[in-house]
């Protein structure tokens, strides 16, 4: 029952994402490049989307974290390692090079899928290769 | 600059505000953080596959525009660019660079940030300058 009702909550979770992607305009590569596009005809939607996701989540962050553990895992699983390093920012300039390049971010491009645009599934399956490349290349 | 009806800034706003309660249900429930490169990739890895859990979220992130779209006769966005070349190109290196650097805009943007995590503040900053210099290279000096 348990196990039930947190997979029901990770599925809501799941479409909660999706939707807020779909409505606030974030899977139209147009509107993320027009975001990124500061040069041009800029869009100011992301601003929008990223501060009101932003003010959710540091206003209630702090809070759950204060908890001994979540309700349904015995633990929060979270990242240990916190030094800024070499690969964070090599990482972070090639994500930013990629995601300008189409306007695709990981999440979306697969919240895309639906879709049916033969470019979306192009762009997540180069996303793949290049995930399982860097897993297999660097340690 | 482009220009924008009171309904598009509502819905960013509100698309917004239901993917931070996303990550709150994740964070709260499962102490997960929502971030979709961390969910997708570690699909990859032999020891993460047998965790049903990161499909499930995945599942919901492909029907939820599903949804909407049908519900709210939302249109559809326009196909994305269909330079082939670029297209894998951008796909390799957002790979390669948000598993390098363990996340994206949902990971590092959304939550790292709220966890005051300086990791996630500064991979948001590199990835945002470097989306605007990309796009700036991309639409003003090559053109495409």
């Amino acid at each position: 029952m348990k196990t039930l009702f947190s997979y029901l909550i990770i599925l809501l979770a799941g479409l909660l994402f999706g939707i807020g992607l779909a409505i606030s305009g974030m899977n139209d590569t147009h509107v993320v490049q027009g975001f990124l596009d500061v040069f041009g005809q800029w869009d100011s939607r992301l601003v929008f989307v990223m501060l009101a996701a932003l003010i959710v989540t540091i206003l209630t962050f702090p809070l759950i974290l204060k908890r001994q553990r979540p309700i349904f895992d015995l633990s929060f699983h979270l990242p240990k390692f916190n030094q800024i390093d070499k690969k964070l920012v090599i990482g972070s300039s090639m994500f930013g090079i990629g995601w300008g390049l189409v306007g695709y971010c990981p999440g979306p491009a697969i919240a895309s899928i639906s879709y049916g645009y033969w470019q979306t599934a192009v762009f997540i399956v180069s996303m793949l290769i290049g995930a399982f490349i860097c897993n297999k290349t660097t340690s | 600059m482009v220009e924008l009806t009171s309904s598009d800034f509502f819905l960013a706003a509100f698309g917004g505000i239901l993917i931070g309660i996303s990550a709150i249900l994740m964070l709260y429930f499962i102490g997960r953080i929502a971030g979709i490169c961390g969910i997708t990739f570690s699909l990859l890895d032999s020891n993460e596959i047998n965790k049903p859990w990161r499909w499930v979220f995945l599942l919901g992130l492909i029907l939820g525009p599903l949804l909407v779209h049908q519900i709210y006769k939302l249109p559809i966005p326009d196909a994305p660019t269909d330079n082939i070349p670029l297209l894998i190109l951008a796909g390799l290196i957002t790979g390669f660079g948000t598993k390098l650097s363990n996340g994206c805009t949902s990971g590092h943007g959304v939550c790292g940030i709220a966890r005051f995590s300086s990791r996630s503040l500064v991979a948001t900053i590199t990835f945002m300058l470097f989306g605007f210099v990309s796009v700036y290279a991309l639409k003003h000096l090559v053109g495409l």
